[in-house]
């Protein structure tokens, strides 16, 4: 049995990491609902987007020639790694990463043999991680979340377009985690480019009402085409946005749970400690009283 | 006609308003009550609007686009 200071210098130890780990909860809870509000107001603009975008499909009968959608084979692919900048939010970063690697090792297995497969990370951990071990980083991308503006994101999104329209890439492809609530959030792997045609459906059914209002006679200026090759490259920047958002919220659930974690086990370990401390303690004044009675004893 | 000003980031103008005029890539337009649905994309320049109590509002946007139906409208805008 350690000593009765050694026990009473860990509580003391337990006690103040169960301080920090609680002023992190704190503070990652508070950052969380900042940043769930955005995602709130972001909504009803993607919403409508969708809308608008599948009431000028309507009734479109050939198909749209607009380099964004243009598929070509996928010989060159970049894959997007969303990570955190920060540690401490349990498995958040791990998991992305490892998603990552299986997207490239497997789903774009033939191009991996071919060393065409690329990363671009958003975030540090994600980037540090990929250049320890030497995996093909092309790019990273850290102080973003320090400004996190549609402006700022727009520009960002703009250099992906690019790669894709110059040939660079055949494909840019997300690995992000996706915010639900706070304690959960899905691991995402999408295509970001091409565009792909039926993915622009709205993703819940549409209700009677909204499928009228898609389908109204609308006056369209200008032209349905021309207004899709406005629209297609701001949808683009809203998913853009939209993914950022997302796991940058999703960190913020990830480390308020693991810290909400962290603090219920720190509470758990000072309870067993002071258990342990009262036993000893005790332990320690039965001998003393032994002795004195032995003491005692021995000189009647 | 009830109007709706919304940006990626925050909702700018909701209400009730008499008059809009936006500038459409075609050129500046205004819709009063009971305009003809429309869709068409906005380039930069000034939103106004003028609500039902009577006072105007202008609004600065970098692009967007405008839809107009059974006197809703939805302005979805790009702010400078």
């Amino acid at each position: 049995m350690a000593g009765l200071k050694e026990i009473r210098n860990r509580i003391a130890s337990v006690k103040s990491t169960r301080q920090i780990t609680q002023a992190m909860k704190m503070v990652a809870a508070a950052k969380l609902r900042k940043n769930q509000d955005r995602i709130l107001r972001l909504r009803p603009y993607a919403n409508k987007m969708a809308t608008i975008m599948a009431s000028i499909r309507k009734g479109l009968e050939h198909d749209l020639e607009i380099p964004l959608m243009q598929a070509r084979d996928p010989e060159k692919v970049l894959i997007i790694l969303f990570t955190s900048n920060r540690g401490l939010c349990g498995s958040f970063n791990t998991n992305a990463i490892n998603e990552a690697l299986h997207v490239a090792t497997s789903v774009y297995g033939e191009q991996w043999k071919k060393k065409q497969v690329r990363f671009f990370a958003i975030g540090k951990r994600g980037a540090d991680f990929l250049k320890q071990k030497g995996y093909p980083l092309v790019g990273s991308e850290i102080e973003i979340y320090d400004r996190l503006s549609f402006q700022a994101v727009s520009e960002l999104e703009e250099k992906f377009v690019q790669m894709f329209l110059s040939g660079e890439y055949d494909r840019i492809d997300f690995v992000y985690n996706r915010f639900k609530n706070a304690a959960v959030h899905l691991l995402t792997h999408e295509t970001f480019l091409p565009v792909s045609e039926p993915a622009e459906e709205p993703s819940s059914p549409l209700s009677p009402k909204e499928e009228r209002h898609i389908a109204t006679d609308y006056i369209f200026e200008p032209d349905k085409d021309t207004l899709l090759e406005d629209l297609v490259p701001k949808n683009l920047r809203i998913q853009f946005f939209k993914a950022i958002l997302d796991s940058f919220t999703a960190e913020h659930g990830a480390r308020m749970t693991a810290m909400h974690q962290a603090t219920d086990n720190a509470n758990e370990l000072i309870r067993e400690l002071t258990l342990h401390y009262n036993k000893a303690r005790q332990a320690a004044i039965t001998k003393e009283i032994l002795d004195i009675v032995g003491g005692a004893e021995a000189l009647r | 006609m009830y109007l709706e000003i919304i940006t990626p980031e925050e909702t700018l103008f909701t209400g009730d308003v008499k008059l809009v005029q936006v500038p459409g890539t075609k050129g500046s337009f205004e819709i009063l009550h009971n305009h003809a649905p429309i869709i068409s994309s906005l380039q930069e320049g000034a939103v106004r609007l003028i609500t039902t109590e009577g006072s105007e509002k202008t609004f600065a946007i970098k692009g967007g686009i405008i839809e107009a139906h059974d006197n809703h409208i939805t302005i979805l805008g790009e702010t400078a």
